[in-house]
Order: structure tokens, then sequence, then C-alpha cells
């Protein structure tokens, strides 16, 4: 089984319609790890064959009636997450420390149901994503839940392929969405901030010793900048699978619901270029 | 008065606004994307770091274990795993929740520091503060919340928080008398506002939107904040001269003036 993830550092690079692009252009399960703010159903539409409910970490809560307001419990919380005898839920990091201390024994932890996990049939084939409820944490758990059921569906249909669409960052949910993948591609764009994103990115690749590719994206909104990134990549040894230049059929096909090869002929010729490149690295 | 700068999807051009409008009503900046701080490409400010950030991490006394498994029963991370004659720890796993000494009954656990990230300050046009996270680290909130005890509630500070609706974004928003939700009028853009309409909501903060590159994409953004009646406070066209700009890591209010008036004024409306 193999296991591509699109990732960038930066938000806003292009990750999610390039993934989509690719849903024209090979067979494979793709998943989308971005739990807290998924795109890539807006334009794989899928039909939902499966809705899989997600338990996050357990949260406390104090019984009102057995506290007496002691403030064991704020004293010991390391997240803060206790403020007025009260537990902030989107704080809580379901450690149980505040149970151990209570001498009351006015706290219990409650399991909830804080997002699901979709397994979906779309125009291109099969596609998992997660969906937390808001204002949930967002931790590599939901991440790591969606790739597991992602690797049931490929093995189930005898997929040898998973893309997965990363979110934005460096943190917890990018670690567990790029973690034993076999390649990750980095999707940068010719700004100062975005370069600066990438190399974070890419440090963060080789930290965890996966093998790196970058597309650059918008290449010609500063050339420049992308001679930069062209020069930094070939120092480090990384090589750039392609180079997209600004569109507005880009957003055009996002807003028809569509994905870019769908859309339009001429960038599907180079988006299928850039796919091969990718193929020929996992070989 | 506190404002974070927020989102949901990334890339719609928080950093943008929080740099802008720090820049124009002279306040402080934070720049709560520990994950990849950028404010600081377009303050550029001379930086000094004033602070690590630690997260406590437990280490094992061997001659005192009993290996009782305790701890590893109490961990709500799997975060230790104890064998016959030996414990291995999975510090990328542990919270630092400080559990496993609480509950050890032979004093066979401290805690030691593990340093996880930076907080660095500077000042140029405006003083800035930025916190950011080591590579390989997974835990962003500890970095945030250490950043936050710097904002001072009596003066104006901007937070620029992180993309996406999970616990970092949350944390950054924590507090805050207003918050700021930086959009792009796609599909994709208004999903995610929705989401952290919702966020917001659930924290009781007053709130506006702006719409950035307003021009591209659709109407969808807009019809949904005039349906249900969330005020549009500003709207960034479209233009190739700020993205221009922005990709040199220069801030428009500079080179554009009628923006800086246009930031103040949307300042003054949110006081």
């Amino acid at each position: 089984m193999r296991q591509i993830a699109v990732a960038s550092g930066k938000g806003g690079t292009g990750k999610t319609s390039i993934v989509a692009s690719f849903a024209s252009l090979t067979e494979a399960v793709f998943a989308d790890c971005d739990v807290d703010a998924p795109n890539l159903h807006l334009i794989l539409k899928p039909e939902i064959m499966e809705r899989i409910p997600y338990k996050g970490m357990k949260v406390a809560r104090i019984d009102e009636e057995k506290c007496t307001e002691c403030g064991a419990c704020q004293r010991a919380c390391r997240f803060n997450a206790i403020e007025n005898f009260k537990v902030m839920e989107e704080k809580c990091e379901g450690c149980k420390v505040c149970t151990l201390v209570c001498p009351v024994n006015a706290i219990s932890m409650y399991e909830r149901v804080t997002g699901h996990i979709y397994t979906a049939n779309t125009r291109f084939g099969n596609f998992v994503y997660g969906l937390l409820e808001a204002g949930e944490e967002a931790s590599g758990k939901l991440v790591a839940q969606v790739r597991q059921k992602a690797r049931e569906v490929a093995e189930k249909k005898g997929i040898d392929l998973i893309i997965i669409d990363s979110p934005a960052g460096i943190g917890c949910p990018v670690i567990a969405s790029i973690g034993n993948t076999d390649l990750v591609i980095i999707v940068a764009e010719p700004t100062m901030a975005a370069i600066h994103d990438m190399e974070r990115i890419l440090s963060v690749a080789e930290h965890f010793k996966i093998r790196a590719v970058v597309v650059v994206n918008k290449y010609d909104i500063n050339e420049g900048m992308t001679e930069k990134i062209e020069r930094f990549c070939k120092e480090k040894g990384i090589d750039i699978v392609g180079k997209i230049p600004f569109n507005k059929k880009f957003t055009e096909a996002m807003v028809k619901g569509l994905n870019i090869v769908e859309y339009d002929e001429n960038i599907a010729e180079s988006m299928r270029k850039i796919w091969n490149k990718i193929e020929n690295k996992l070989k | 008065m506190i404002i974070t700068v927020a989102s949901g999807k990334g890339g719609t051009g928080k950093t943008t606004v929080a740099v802008n409008l720090a820049l124009a009503t002279d306040a402080k900046l934070y720049d709560c994307d520990v994950e990849e701080p950028n404010a600081n490409i377009f303050i550029k400010a001379n930086l000094q770091k004033i602070e690590d950030v630690f997260l406590m991490n437990p280490s094992f006394d061997l001659n005192k274990c009993t290996f009782c498994k305790k701890c590893a029963e109490f961990c709500a991370y799997n975060a230790i795993a104890v064998l016959p004659s030996d414990i291995l720890f999975f510090p990328e796993l542990c919270s630092g929740c400080g559990g496993c000494k609480i509950v050890c009954e032979h004093d066979a656990i401290t805690e030691g520091k593990k340093k996880i990230g930076e907080i660095y300050h500077g000042k140029n046009e405006v003083e800035i503060y930025q916190g950011i996270l080591n590579i390989g680290e997974a835990r962003a909130v500890p970095i945030i919340t250490k950043l936050k005890s710097y904002v001072n509630k009596q003066n104006t500070s901007i937070l620029d928080a992180p993309p996406g609706n999970g616990c970092p974004a949350i944390e950054a928003m924590h507090g805050a008398d207003f918050v700021i939700l930086v959009t792009e009028p796609t599909p994709f853009g208004l999903h995610d506002l929705k989401i952290a309409i919702n966020i917001v909501r659930k924290l009781e903060i007053p709130f506006g939107v702006i719409i950035n590159r307003y021009g591209i994409g659709d109407e969808g953004v807009e019809k949904y904040c005039k349906e249900d009646g969330i005020e549009i406070l500003m709207k960034i066209p479209y233009s190739r001269k700020i993205a221009e700009l922005y990709s040199a890591g220069i801030p428009f209010v500079k080179e554009m003036k009628e923006w800086k008036r246009n930031f103040i004024e949307m300042y003054e409306a949110i006081k």
C-alpha cells in the first residue's frame, strides 16, 4: 500500500485543488485529513455510504452539588481548563488529573461524540473524510482514524494507493497526516510567507524521514521568489515536480464544484504531467 | 482591547489584516500562528528571544519503580508502556498533565522540562510578540497560552490566529473582546467560515467578517452574511498590486494610504 500526503505549511496555497485534480488522474482512495476545516468533499461531492461516530478525548465535568469550591482542581490543571469551578470543555485535554485531586469526588469524565468519519462513493471512486463538531479538539486521533478507515477501504477494494489532503501548519494533525507516508507533496507559493512556511514543513518531513517533493503554485505571481524556491530546493536536493501558473480558472472550477482537470483541458494536461512525475517517484 | 484575527480556511489573509490593522492603529501585534509565524516578515523587527516554552515530561527511577503499571493505566494518552522490568515512554504522546507523578505510590517519577518552543519580542513601527513551535513538536497550544501572557488588556492588542478551527485557533480566540473572521468569496472560504462562526458564537465573542480578494469567486459569503445578520466589516478587493506587495513582504497600508484610513475607521467602529 502506497500513501501520498499533500501538505503545505501555509494555508490556502492550493492543496485541496491539487488533490481534487489527482482524483481525475489516478485510481486511489482519497482521504481528507483536514478534519477541522475540510473542503475536498465540496469538489468530490460524496454519496455517503457509512457514517461512523468519532469519540474524542473524554472531558471532565464538575458536579455543582458536590463541589466545595476548594480550588484543588484549578491548581492541578495544567491546561487552565477550569475557571470559577467550571470546566471549559474546549480547553480540557481529558487527562483526568482533576478527578485525582478532588477531595470530594465531584468530578467525573464524560465521553462524547465529537465528530464523524464518513466513507463515500464519488464520481471518481472511494473517499474517506472526517469532520469534527465545531470547537472540538482536532487531535491527531481523528486523523489517525480517517487514515485507518482509508486503509481498510483500500484493502477491501484492492486499491494500492491512498492520497491524503493534510491540514495547514506543522503541529499535531499535520504530523498525524504525513507520518509514515511514502511521499509528501509540499504545495508552495512564491511569497515570502509561503517560502518560510515551506522550509518549516520540509524540516518536519526530514525530521520524520519522509521523502518530499515540491509543487510551486501560482509561480508567475512573483518569478523572483519562484527562483528562490528553485535555488533552495536544488541545494537541499528536493525535486520540484511542477510549476502551476496563476489562473482564475481554478476559482471558477471550484465555484462550479469541479476539479481543474474536468474544467479546463489545457491545465488538465499540465496537471497530468505533474501527476506522472509523482507516480514515477513512487516506483 | 484584544482583537483576534481568525479565519477557518488558511491563506485567506489573516496575517495581512492583522499586520495592516496593527500598523494603522499603532497596536501591539501577537503572532499566534506558532506553527508558521509570518507576521514579522511584514513588520521586520529585530526579534529577540524572551522566553523558552517547556512541556513537563516524566522520567522514571527504575530503582524505585515496582512496575505496578498504575501510571500507564492512568495515562489518557498511552504515552507510557510498562514492561516486566522496564518502562517505555513516548514523549510525543505525552501532554505534560503530571498525572503519572500523582498516581505513583513509590515516588519513582520526577518531572523534567522538555523545550517545545520559544517566545520572541521586537519593535519596529509597532511592537510584535511571536511564538514559535519547534520542528517535530505536536503541541502548539502551550506556546500560544504563554504568548498570550504578554497581552495587556489596557493596550490595543491584535492577535493573528493560526488557520483551521482546531484547538490552536480556539486558544487564540479565547479571552478576546472581538474576533475578526477573514474569508474569501469562494465555496471553500464560505464552508470554513461557517464552522468558525459556530465556534465564535459558542465562545460568546462579538465578531464581524472581512471578505478578502473580493471579486473572485461567487456571491455565497456575502449572501450568507446578509441572511444571517452578520456584519461585514470590510471588503478588500482582489488586486494584483496587493498580491504583489504581499508576496514581497510589504504591508499594503504603507503603499496605499487610503487603506490606512479604512482600517482606522473599521477599528473605531469595532471599539
